[in-house]
């Protein structure tokens, strides 16, 4: 009697389990309606290339992974104890042919990612230059706490916790960091993440293909003022662009010595601000100050130390 | 001259703030009412002979799952006040400041790893291993007393700075350089840090070589390295890869603790340090660290799947050798952590190839269970419930995890909140899952009766729709971008429902955590139907179930003989052999692994406050103890084969006996029942003492 009761509720319980998961991916596809999914919804090259790649290595991984899950979980029902059709073989000798399928079906899956990713990862390496008929735009980042500098050195600009960059340009941004702990610069829309250290140029080659303002932040815990170490990327028009430098230029704070110094001080949730006249060594001074007096540290091209 | 004697300690590193007043009180009152209740109870002397200088590795076990338990309640309620914090803080900023948030989840991260999925591991390998092999105790007894009380010495500094100080590492849980230098870090936070990871860390090396040398060489006869339970081969992986790496995390925190103490420059941003040296050393123990925490529970799944299913493991020589292969490559991807610090795309791919493959043995783990079950005899109890919530978690947490091992697609999701997502789907599905379904598999081995099956069902889908309710709307949002670790967010980011989701399916995971307890309670209660008459209550196959529950302290009043791969099943066929009883040595109890454990605490502790005098003194101490626990020669009593013969008639008689007593029609209680009927039980165990 007890026994049949108990069996009752075993059948039962993984259908309103399934039920249940139902309805949270119900109201989860319904929480997302509207929403901007960054890293399904690219606005550059590289996040486009990226975007891509994640979604295809997610099928060969499904087309994997799902029919062994299945087949788990098809077996535990098949071969449950209240079923008294199924075979019960406690000695059956399992056949080699599942034994290398075992071994086979997930080396051949792996095989096939690693066709799509050793050539994908050379391909988005950040330090690659990205090829266009634009000529490139380099943008010095220097990660502080708690804020993002930028330098246009040939602008002859900088701006604190906004860039503008031409869409369509690859841009080139050399990442280092002042007085901070680890720094991870990432604008989901544009690609992915490197992180920003002291004494070291870490080049992140991006480009956007979309105007638009893009949320950009430090991944990477840095201290107290992490959460508000956020900026906004504007890709606009190459028009826009040159029309926000020659505004900025008007700017009447100059990027000198001593305002570095206010900008060194840690702060948090820091507004947007924008400078001119900056002191041309001033990259140069942030990266030798770490290196003993060299001005230029072993940039992150295409060598194997990290 | 004040300095000499308190160092940096002063009045201001009382308690002073809400949470460290509200910590303390309760660490305070914990401790009172266990001082009151075991001197009401008149049980000091019971609990320091019989319990706290133990070397019976089934106690340390016993104990090592108390305090892991404990721990995961204060690991679990820091979850609850991260979850809290991020649903409330996208609109206004919650109830925490950036620093305490940041303290919160270091400390969350520490605890769940060091001082709960450890010592539930190592309280499964000290209760099962020896019963699996055939071994009365271990090779080294003391080791492993040492071993535990240097935990518990870690476990109790992770929670000091309550006490004194106010404040704990704000640096993530493997605490960065350079975040975690002087630098920036200039408070006794990080150095609570330092010595709770240092102090425990050592227990577990000493465990690690403990458990290599008894699995090594204390087997029953007949029993080959391919014949060893598939837990215990779990076990030893993991063992293993202790040994190899244990070694490397405490040389990378004494490096650290060099910089922060002497000036050195080993992680500094100045003076020729390197902060990315850090991040590969303490990567190159953490990722192993991941799979020392998860072979013993595929190892949990592999037996459990085979006892339930009625059949000896498919595959079986497939199934161990994919955890050799799973803990050798573990060792070889430690640079995946950190793709994004700028290295070489060469660099990168190689160890994307390397990690996915971890993928193959793992999935031909995953098909061993499948040939497992073909044909079998599936029998729903809780540890399979367990291993059907794990398949569908760990299925989620390995495909993300693959993904992850992209280069290119690591770069978007490093960081992000689906990378918290990924891990939690391993360390939930995979390590804890584990662990539950081994609770429920051996509860009865442990305890001498069984836990409620009906409530512990309940557990279980509360614990897997939680699982996916807190953590799928984490995937989601690192997918729109959003970092891990933050402790507010703009209300422009539309985050805050996600958030709010994943806060509620914390909650769901608490109650399936309540319901755990309230599963022991009720299993308590009935405990007399619940009753393991044979000390065999799964029909299961290898050793551990061929002697009475709880088993005796000698483990086997004879040395079994392994000639099969299921000696315990082959007995079974075969019938019972005929029993000589012979005189046994055992280990007797030491207080030294207290006493040592005790002055290495003390010696953490005068270096977060800079107190020399203590640090002097209690590094003598321990040599001291070392050098009087040497000469001591009286370490082993004889157990007079009469008086083997006698206990085991005892114990036969008694299971006789329970059959007669143990009521057969009665169902295991419900939910309802429970509520019914425990404020009744519980009066009237306050009144019989």
């Amino acid at each position: 009697m007890a026994n049949n009761k108990n069996r009752q509720q075993r059948s039962i319980a993984p259908i309103l389990l399934l039920l249940a998961l139902l309805v949270l991916g119900l109201i989860l596809a319904f929480m997302m309606n509207g929403m901007d999914v960054a890293l399904l919804n690219p606005k550059g090259l590289v996040a486009n290339e990226q975007s891509k790649l994640l979604v295809i290595s997610t099928l060969i991984i499904l087309g994997f992974g799902l029919p062994v899950i299945f087949t788990l979980y098809y077996f535990a029902w098949k071969y449950r104890e209240g079923n008294q059709k199924s075979a019960f073989a406690p000695n059956t000798q399992n056949s080699k042919l599942f034994l290398a399928f075992a071994w086979g079906g997930p080396l051949a899956t792996v095989i096939l990612l690693a066709t799509l990713m050793i050539p994908a990862t050379h391909d988005l390496a950040p330090q690659k230059s990205i090829q266009s008929t634009e000529k490139q735009l380099t943008i010095q980042v220097v990660a502080l706490s708690w804020k993002w500098l930028f330098i246009y050195p040939e602008q002859n600009v900088a701006s604190v916790n906004f860039a503008q960059i031409p869409v369509d340009t690859p841009v080139r941004f050399e990442l280092t960091a002042d007085e901070a702990p680890m720094s991870a610069f990432w604008i989901p829309h544009l690609g992915g993440m490197l992180y920003a250290m002291t004494g070291h140029i870490n080049p992140l080659n991006l480009v956007a293909q979309t105007a638009g303002d893009y949320p950009g932040s430090s991944a990477e815990l840095n201290g107290d003022g992490f959460a508000g170490m956020k900026f906004t990327a504007r890709a606009s028009s190459r028009e826009d662009f040159d029309a926000w430098v020659a505004t900025t230029k008007q700017s009447d704070v100059s990027l000198n010595n001593a305002e570095y110094k206010k900008l060194l001080e840690p702060s948090h949730d820091n507004k947007a601000a924008f400078y001119t006249n900056l002191n041309p060594d001033l990259y140069g001074d942030i990266i030798s100050k770490y290196n003993g007096g060299h001005k230029h540290s072993d940039e992150h091209e295409g060598h194997g130390s990290y | 001259m004040k300095e000499f004697f308190i160092g940096k300690l002063t009045l201001d590193a009382l308690p002073h703030e809400m949470h460290t007043i509200g910590g303390s009180a309760s660490i305070v009152l914990m401790l009172i009412s266990i001082i009151a209740f075991v001197t009401y109870k008149k049980r000091w002397t019971w609990l320091w002979k019989d319990w706290l200088t133990t070397v019976d590795p089934k106690k340390i076990g016993i104990m090592y799952f108390i305090a892991g338990g404990i721990m995961l309640i204060r690991g679990g309620i820091d979850a609850i006040m991260i979850w809290s914090q991020q649903a409330l803080a996208g609109s206004g900023n919650g109830y925490l400041n950036a620093q305490h948030f940041q303290e919160i989840f270091t400390a969350h991260g520490n605890i769940m790893v060091f001082f709960v999925a450890m010592a539930l591991i190592f309280g499964f390998v000290n209760y099962i291993v020896p019963l699996q092999i055939g071994a009365r105790d271990l090779a080294s007894p003391f080791m492993n007393t040492l071993g535990f009380w240097l935990y518990v010495a870690g476990a109790v500094m992770i929670n000091m700075f309550f006490v004194l100080g106010g404040e704990y590492a704000a640096t993530g849980w493997l605490a960065v350089a350079p975040l975690s230098g002087k630098e920036f870090s200039p408070g006794v936070g990080m150095d609570y840090w330092i010595w709770s990871l240092q102090i425990s860390g050592i227990g577990t090396t000493l465990g690690g070589i403990n458990f290599i040398m008894t699995i090594l060489r204390m087997r029953a006869k007949g029993m080959s390295l391919m014949k060893m339970p598939p837990f215990t081969w779990g076990s030893l992986c993991s063992m293993v890869m202790v040994v190899s790496v244990f070694p490397l995390l405490t040389m990378t925190i004494f490096l650290l603790f060099f910089d922060r103490y002497l000036g050195t420059h080993f992680f500094t941003t100045d003076g020729g340090g390197n902060p990315m040296m850090y991040t590969n050393l303490i990567w190159m123990w953490g990722h192993p660290e991941v799979y020392i925490i998860m072979l013993p529970s595929f190892g949990i799944f592999t037996e459990v799947v085979s006892t339930f299913s009625r059949k000896p493991v498919a595959f079986y020589k497939s199934n161990i050798i994919a955890m050799i292969g799973i803990s050798t490559i573990s060792l070889l991807v430690w640079l995946h952590h950190f793709y994004t610090m700028g290295a070489d795309a060469k660099v990168n791919s190689a160890f994307g190839v390397a990690t996915m493959f971890i993928s193959i043995p793992t999935s031909a783990l995953v098909i061993s269970w499948i040939a497992t079950m073909y044909k079998g005899r599936i029998s729903f109890k809780t540890p399979m419930l367990w291993l059907m919530g794990f398949i569908a978690i760990f299925g989620l947490g390995g495909i993300s995890g693959v993904l992850l091992a992209i280069p290119p697609v690591d770069f978007q999701l490093h960081n992000s909140l689906f990378l918290v997502a990924h891990f939690h789907s391993n360390a939930i599905g995979g390590v804890l899952f584990g662990i539950f379904a081994g609770l429920a598999y051996w509860f009865p081995k442990i305890a001498g009766f069984r836990l409620n099956e009906r409530i512990g069902r309940y557990a279980v889908w509360s614990w897997i729709i939680g699982f996916f309710v807190a953590f799928t709307p984490l995937y989601i949002l690192g997918l729109m971008g959003a970092t891990r670790r933050l402790d507010t967010y703009e209300a422009s980011t539309g985050w805050q429902p996600f958030y709010i989701v994943a806060f509620v399916g914390g909650l769901i995971i608490m109650l399936g955590v309540a319901l755990q307890l309230v599963q022991i309670i009720a299993s308590i209660m009935q405990r007399k139907r619940l009753v393991d008459r044979t000390g065999d209550p799964w029909d299961a196959r290898t050793l551990e179930w061929s002697m009475t529950s709880p088993p005796p302290a000698y483990n086997f009043a004879t040395i079994p003989e392994a000639t099969e791969r299921d000696p315990f099943w082959k007995m079974k066929q075969d019938g019972l052999q005929k029993l000589l009883y012979e005189d046994i040595h055992m280990p007797k109890n030491t207080a030294s692994g207290i006493y040592i454990s005790l002055f290495a605490f003390l010696v953490g502790f005068g270096f977060v406050w800079e107190i020399v005098w203590l640090v002097v003194l209690s590094m003598i101490g321990i040599v001291a103890v070392f050098i009087a626990k040497g000469f001591n020669e009286d370490s082993e009593y004889t157990i007079p084969a009469s008086e083997v013969a006698a206990l085991e008639a005892v114990s036969a008689r008694e299971m006789r006996d329970t059959k007669k007593y143990a009521p057969e029609n009665e169902e295991d209680m419900g939910l309802i029942e429970f509520v019914k009927t425990a404020p009744r039980w519980l009066f009237g165990l306050m009144r019989n003492k």
